[in-house]
């Protein structure tokens, strides 16, 4: 009990350390990019990590969502809630960003380039998950409502994500996972770029951690 | 009406729910009334408003697309809840539980939405191309979209009426819950439309039927995968 404690210590310590560094590197180490307006491209460190985490969340909530329906165990539900409400947070940061970025790159805030569409698609759907757990009030049925609902978006969401968006052509800079099948970036910016991606998913996982614990205490005091 | 008989296989029970739907609705026309009138409501106030002569020809596609899909759609958002919170309000859910199986029920409930907006399509399409003055270059693609998306727009609002009979705030609810699921196929509806409002050749809108056709198969499996557990809920 005392190693697990002390590890966690040292794990939250780290993931600390860690995101200062990445600050430090964002901002003072790597070099800007190339063809990108000014110094706009340090926006990535940051932008492509919230979407990405978002995006995770989402299919975080599905699965705990799938495990609720099969299992019955109320935890799962715990943790697909808490998956979606920092879902939602990181949405809405990865939205706030990319849009900032726009400005700045293309002159205009906003112009449904099909990155836009899909992330305002995931905010939506966040939003009305959050929306119909609380409009429930019986644990039992929140959890077997929302669990369906996560599962159905799931799976209709990626149409507007994948399918639409490839019926156009598309401003947003070429993804890390894009048609030529590497990752082009410079080694500076490549560092800086996956340590934020490891340090993103780390507070993500701590923070869902922190959440599934808060809903169970709530939960036992309750009853 | 007489007491349901208990079916046992899956397609009795929806013909019998399907049969049962259309007749409640035909007693009290409350759902027919109200999808009918909003829609020929927002027809009335958008061909008033923009009409076939405000907007410039190069305008023209695309705005009526869009306007034509909204009217569908919301009409679809004030009829469809129906189906699942009229089960839950009259206290007749527990009843229909147990005389059918669940995915009977979705069935039959599928249909009669099918059926309600398919007609509600039928009676708005003609009067909105009359009215908007809206030229179609090609018709069976048209056609085949509107029975694409007035399908998906069933399924995915019935199942969303499943889920909303058990919350409170029903109404508001439904809108919030079902725009996210349809929005994929509304915006590839609105396309596709545009493009068959501009050019005759079929092949141009291929790409947007096998996405519509894609979404349907994809949201109606998932919905009676998922009914099971919502439906006992």
């Amino acid at each position: 009990m005392q190693a697990v404690k002390s590890l966690g210590f040292l794990l939250k310590a780290l993931l600390g350390i860690g995101m200062a560094a990445i600050c430090w590197g964002a901002f003072l180490y790597a070099r800007p990019a190339q063809s990108f307006v000014g110094e706009s491209s340090r926006i990535v460190f940051f932008h492509v990590p919230m979407a990405w985490v978002s995006t995770l969340a989402f299919f975080i909530a599905a699965w705990h969502s799938a495990v609720y329906l099969k299992k019955r165990r109320i935890e799962s539900d715990d943790a697909a809630a808490g998956a979606a409400r920092l879902g939602f947070v990181f949405c809405v940061l990865a939205t706030v960003t990319g849009s900032i970025f726009a400005r700045v790159m293309w002159n205009s805030y906003w112009n449904w380039d099909p990155r836009e569409t899909s992330i305002v698609l995931l905010l939506l759907v966040y939003g009305a998950y959050l929306g119909l757990r609380g409009a429930l009030d019986d644990p039992e049925r929140r959890a077997t409502l929302s669990a369906a609902y996560a599962l159905v978006a799931v799976v209709t969401v990626p149409f507007l994500t994948f399918a639409v968006p490839r019926m156009y052509q598309s401003l947003h800079p070429d993804t890390v996972i894009n048609a030529r099948g590497k990752v082009e970036m410079s080694a500076d910016i490549r560092t800086v770029f996956f340590s934020s991606m490891v340090a993103f998913m780390g507070l993500f996982y701590w923070m869902w951690n922190l959440d599934r614990r808060v809903s169970r205490i709530v939960r036992e005091r309750a009853a | 009406m007489s007491a349901p008989r208990p079916a046992a296989g899956i397609l009795p029970a929806a013909i019998a729910v399907f049969r049962r739907e259309l007749l409640a609705e035909w007693r009290t026309r409350v759902a027919v009334n109200s999808l009918f009138l909003f829609a020929f409501a927002v027809l009335v106030l958008v061909a008033y408003a923009v009409g076939p002569t405000r907007l410039s020809p190069e305008d023209r596609p695309t705005v009526n697309a869009v306007l034509l899909w909204i009217v569908l759609f919301f009409s679809a958002m004030t009829g469809l809840s129906r189906t699942f919170v009229h089960e839950e309000d009259a206290g007749t859910a527990a009843a229909l539980r147990l005389s059918a199986p669940p995915s009977g029920v979705l069935l039959g409930k599928l249909l009669a939405n099918v059926a309600l907006l398919g007609a509600v399509t039928v009676f708005i399409v003609p009067l909105f191309v009359v009215l908007m003055g809206f030229e179609i270059m090609d018709p069976p693609l048209f056609v085949l979209l509107l029975l694409l998306g007035t399908f998906g727009l069933a399924s995915a609002s019935t199942f969303t009426a499943a889920l909303v009979s058990k919350a409170s705030a029903k109404g508001a609810l439904f809108a919030v819950l079902a725009i996210p699921l349809l929005l994929p196929p509304l915006v590839g509806a609105v396309l596709a439309t545009r493009v068959a409002a501009t050019e005759a050749d079929f092949s141009a809108g291929t790409d947007f039927v096998r996405l519509l056709v894609a979404y349907d198969g994809v949201v109606t499996t998932a919905a009676f995968l998922l009914f099971d557990a919502v439906w006992r809920e």
